[in-house]
């Protein structure tokens, strides 16, 4: 006779039935290490403050630098400080500190700073429900800083998955010298699971890309065939400038248009023409499909759900489950839904994912199932959406 | 009678008639010569003669300019990191501080300067300036005191003296100002020191003092900005005021309570620009101390705070 496993053995440390019982958020600083990074600045703040307090304990275990600045405004500028040091830098925040960092996003964006920002997404506007989850800031993540800029935004839908675009995170930062956004929400953040995470060996690492040329050649914002130009660290015999207004090639401020178009250009095609590496997703069922879910992150578990009593009940129904929110995958979306007059995105805001699905297959053919008040969207509700089609 | 011919230095310089102390062309080094001059600063500004007492500075400390960062904010002194030829980043408003900082934790055996305006280090970046100051970062903070936001023409700033009309204070500026340097020296710096742009020495010999300093050292440099405080106040041209910085300004030794024969009454003191080295002090700098944290934890190992990170085949 086999004795059921105490609670003692199913513990971390113990290794019990296997895997580790983990939260989202220390998934995530978790992923950050395995990635590479050495340098986390953050202020805290629900429901992201335990990706800061682990990794105020496990980063300068490893050589790593930890700092709680004095808001979110100084640790966004701290971390493109510590990047364009050379470290592969984070920070963490929820709304109220994503808002406040907006400006600095841009700058990284302007500068082309490699960095990840955590969004552990609560319930807003202002304050909201600091405890509760919400997708409510997919379009800041998109548009929040001042100006057109590319942004790339991951969003996980558990805590294996968080440890996972985490590192994604930090090599999309590194290999296209973008700000990163990690798009979690409270109940990923918070939410425990047994993972077994891989092996540190078999993780895939960016590092940043250095340059062949001498220092007196070197241009920081070079038109690279890459569109990619090298960034080398400061304090390592480049000297160069950076700077938030528009620039040449050299980093130099300029007004001219025959400079700032090209930067412009460059900036938006190294990510466009890498969508094939950066558009992640999961598909299934779409083929035979009737009616398609479109869903990302928390609310893509709801989904899964719905999706399978759904097939038990004999309905054809393909999920389409976006790990890529931004950019958004327009080709993916269109080419799922070609057939289809169903299409069903649920989502915990008022429809913001919804308005990308309206606006590539239609408005008429796109269902949106919203919550906004901190609760997760239940499977039937979903069901009853994909269900409208068949009645 | 021969006649006189108007002085030109540099057909002197030529004939070799007239020697240029080595000092004076010392900037030719450290400026960029790939950057288009002039620079943006009107004629008569101070903001250059504090970019001239740095670098002479940072060339009297024989440092290694790929080991120099300067950092700056916005506005006209956030335009000096560009035309110098240290590795240079020229932030959001307010921000520096907070991005020396991240720099300063990633790259410790840098110099990083950052240099302010009193707006951007005390109104939009107040906040990172009393925080890194408590923290004692090494860094070394460079505010030039215009007294105004001179770039968007002359708006009151937290220096603004009260009594001052100001593009936004038409009726006069009702507010009380910061003293900068008693601000570090409360907020915890390591070294504070404040002069003038007048006293173009002992502004390079502090900024010196203050690069070579473990831990957050600030210098005020008290500057003016004749285009739109001067010009809104009447307070006359550029030399004009140049004049009343060195008409109104005392050194700390002769400074209320000072121990001094000379010291002046609280009266006579009213409205004197005080300079002087307010405190030179040994604290423990940050990034030295994070060291230290980073060998503790290092050595506590892994087995007290164990990685919760489990490769695959231990499970298997």
């Amino acid at each position: 006779m086999t004795a059921k496993p105490t609670a003692k053995e199913l513990l971390p440390a113990s290794g019990g039935l296997g895997g580790t019982l983990m939260q989202g958020d220390e998934a995530c600083a978790e992923g950050a290490i395995a990635a590479g990074c050495r340098f986390f600045a953050g202020y805290p703040i629900t429901p992201a403050t335990q990706i800061a307090e682990v990794l105020a304990l496990r980063l300068p275990q490893v050589g790593g630098k930890f700092i709680q600045m004095e808001d979110e405004i100084a640790s966004i500028a701290a971390v493109i400080g510590g990047a364009v040091g050379g470290a592969k830098a984070m920070t963490a925040t929820s709304g109220p500190g994503i808002s406040l960092m907006q400006e600095n996003i841009g700058y990284a964006a302007m500068a082309e700073i490699p960095c990840v920002v955590v969004n552990v997404q609560r319930l807003g506007p202002s304050t909201g429900r600091p405890t509760s989850p919400s997708q409510g800031d997919v379009m800041q993540a998109r548009w929040g800083t001042h100006g057109d800029h590319p942004i790339i935004a991951l969003s996980p839908t558990s805590v294996r998955e968080t440890f996972d675009l985490t590192v994604q995170a930090f090599n999309f930062a590194e290999r296209y010298r973008t700000p990163v956004i990690l798009l979690m929400d409270e109940v990923i953040g918070h939410m425990r699971e047994r993972v077994v995470l891989p092996d540190p060996d078999t993780i895939e690492r960016v590092e940043r890309p250095g340059t062949t040329v001498p220092p007196e050649w070197y241009k920081p914002f070079e038109n690279f065939p890459s569109d990619v130009p090298p960034l080398v660290p400061f304090g390592e015999g480049y000297r160069y400038h950076i700077t938030g207004l528009h620039h040449d090639e050299r980093g130099y401020p300029t007004n001219r248009l025959d400079e700032i178009q090209p930067w412009l250009e460059r900036v938006f095609r190294k990510i466009d023409r890498s969508l094939s590496d950066i558009l992640l997703y999961d598909e299934d069922g779409i083929e035979e499909a009737e009616t398609l879910v479109i869903a990302y992150g928390a609310t893509a578990r709801s989904a899964r759900h719905a999706v399978e009593m759904a097939r038990e009940r004999g309905h054809k129904v393909g999920f389409l489950k976006l790990k890529t929110i931004w950019p958004f995958a327009e080709e993916v979306v269109e080419h799922a839904s070609a057939r289809l007059h169903h299409v069903v995105v649920p989502e915990m805001n008022l429809g913001q994912l919804a308005l990308e699905v309206e606006r590539v297959v239609g408005r008429h053919k796109v269902r949106r199932v919203t919550r906004a008040d901190g609760e997760m969207i239940q499977p039937a509700r979903i069901l009853a959406a994909i269900e409208e089609r068949a009645r | 009678m021969k006649r006189e011919q108007p002085f030109d230095p540099s057909a002197a310089l030529r004939k070799g008639r007239l020697r240029t102390p080595r000092e004076s062309r010392v900037h030719e080094r450290y400026l960029r010569h790939s950057k288009k001059f002039p620079n943006i600063w009107c004629a008569g500004c101070g903001i250059g003669i504090v970019m001239g007492a740095i670098v002479r500075a940072v060339d009297g400390l024989q440092l290694d300019k790929n080991d120099v960062a300067m950092i700056s904010g916005i506005g006209c002194t956030g335009r000096m990191p560009v035309y110098v030829d240290f590795n240079t980043m020229h932030t959001t408003h307010g921000r520096a501080l907070a991005f020396a900082t991240g720099l300063k934790m990633v790259r410790p055996e840098m110099k990083v300067i950052v240099v302010m305006g009193d707006g951007d280090a005390l109104a939009i970046g107040g906040n990172h300036f009393i925080h890194a100051a408590r923290r004692n970062i090494g860094l070394t903070a460079i505010v030039v005191n215009n007294f105004t936001y001179g770039m968007t023409g002359g708006q009151y700033s937290p220096t603004t003296p009260i009594g001052a009309r100001a593009a936004t204070a038409p009726y006069g500026h009702i507010e009380q100002s910061f003293p900068i340097a008693e601000l570090a020296v409360t907020a915890g710096a390591a070294f504070v020191a404040r002069s003038t742009v007048y006293h173009v020495r002992e502004l390079e010999k502090y900024i010196a003092q203050a690069i070579a300093k473990e831990g957050f050292a600030v210098v005020e440099a008290v500057s003016y900005c004749h285009t739109t405080l001067g010009r809104i106040n009447h307070w006359g041209t550029a030399p004009d005021m140049m004049r009343r910085l060195k008409e109104q300004s005392i050194p700390l030794k002769r400074a209320k309570g000072a121990q001094s024969e000379t010291g002046l009454s609280e009266k006579e003191e009213h409205g004197k620009i005080v300079r002087g080295v307010f405190v030179d002090r040994d604290i423990p700098e940050y990034t030295w101390l994070y060291d230290q944290i980073i060998e503790r934890a290092q050595k506590a190992g892994s087995s007290s705070n164990p990685s919760p990170t489990r490769r695959e085949e231990e499970v298997a």
